[in-house]
């Protein structure tokens, strides 16, 4: 069978999602924003709610989330997206709602406000990308770096004694009254990638149903901070990320 | 005899050459291309055998930038 015949818009699978649109993203090769924001632009697709959603840009990597997909955004300042959704979600009840925040922007500087938004049971969905490093401001430690990662603002490694303990923030969401759905995935093979869209998906409809507070946490890489190639740095995830952050749904409310 | 027949088209001018395609094709079908890069300076992935693809969609499921799309021809024997 020649190529051209295969090549016909009626045997079309899978293609770049409509709402994503050609600009080219800044992301660094291999980098696991690509990935969830081409989720979020099909979940969207598929939910048919482009012209009714509206996203949150956090401060850090993706803050320029707001030039790749077709939908309504509001960038808010550092750390405060849960708190600019729950205004955005109070006055227009029929929206989707939702923010898109690094582990700098959510368990350092907003710590205070997600925990408070996802407590308060605001009918939001918080989508966390935890990469356990500062990746835009050059690989500096984080609230969640692990205890012995070396990052470039502690070369010999996290050591507990002088920098503390890494912040488990997704479990701790999974205490509060108002989260209805806290799930932590990834997306480094395709199986994950899979099981991150059903958990996206499931809280965005628990949104939409205006069913308390919903946190995916997304396990990601940063092979630029970690000094990896992608595929070194997908293995050193598995190999390393995983025994702390355990994949996996936390809590589910609705089931 | 065979009954699904797969192609696919690489947006080389997007693609980035991360290599998270070429790990995740089940049947091996993918390289990064050799001494060649796009319009940014990246080298980007080819396609080494486009006889034997099955259209699994793998590939452009891992792609962080959405650079592949993926054609499937079912034939009815």
């Amino acid at each position: 069978m020649k190529k051209e015949d295969i090549i016909q818009p009626q045997n079309l699978v899978m293609k770049k999602p409509d709402l994503m649109n050609d600009t080219i993203m800044h992301y660094c090769p291999g980098c696991s924003h690509g990935v969830v924001h081409k989720l979020i632009a099909e979940i969207i697709e598929e939910m048919g709610l482009a012209e009714k959603t509206i996203g949150i840009c956090p401060v850090g990597c993706a803050v320029f989330a707001y030039r790749y997909l077709d939908i309504d955004w509001q960038e808010a300042a550092h750390g405060r997206a849960p708190a600019v959704a729950t205004a955005c979600k109070r006055l227009w009840n029929d929206r989707l709602v939702f923010t898109y925040q690094g582990d700098g922007d959510l368990a350092c500087i907003g710590a205070c406000e997600t925990i408070h938004a996802l407590n308060r049971g605001e009918k939001i969905t918080i989508i966390f990308i935890n990469n356990a490093i500062y990746g835009m401001t050059g690989g500096q430690m984080a609230p969640t770096t692990l205890v012995g990662m070396k990052t470039s603002t502690c070369p010999y490694g996290r050591d507990p004694q002088l920098h503390g303990y890494p912040l488990n923030i997704t479990d701790l969401a999974t205490h509060l009254e108002g989260t209805a759905f806290v799930s932590r995935q990834s997306v480094h093979n395709v199986t994950a990638i899979r099981k991150a869209k059903a958990a996206i998906r499931k809280a965005f409809t628990n949104s939409m149903k205006g069913i308390g507070s919903n946190l995916v946490e997304i396990v990601s890489t940063c092979s630029t901070g970690w000094k990896k190639t992608p595929l070194e740095a997908n293995k050193w995830m598995e190999e390393n990320l995983f025994n702390f952050y355990q994949l996996g749904d936390l809590k589910d409310t609705t089931k | 005899m065979r009954n699904i027949f797969g192609a696919i088209v690489i947006d080389t001018e997007r693609c980035k050459g991360c290599a998270l395609c070429v790990e995740a094709c089940p049947l091996n079908l993918l390289h990064i291309a050799v001494r060649k890069v796009n319009i940014k300076g990246y080298p980007y992935v080819e396609q080494s055998d486009e006889i034997n693809c099955t259209g699994c969609t793998n590939c452009a499921t891992v792609c962080p930038d959405a650079c592949i799309s993926v054609y499937r021809k079912r034939i009815s024997q």
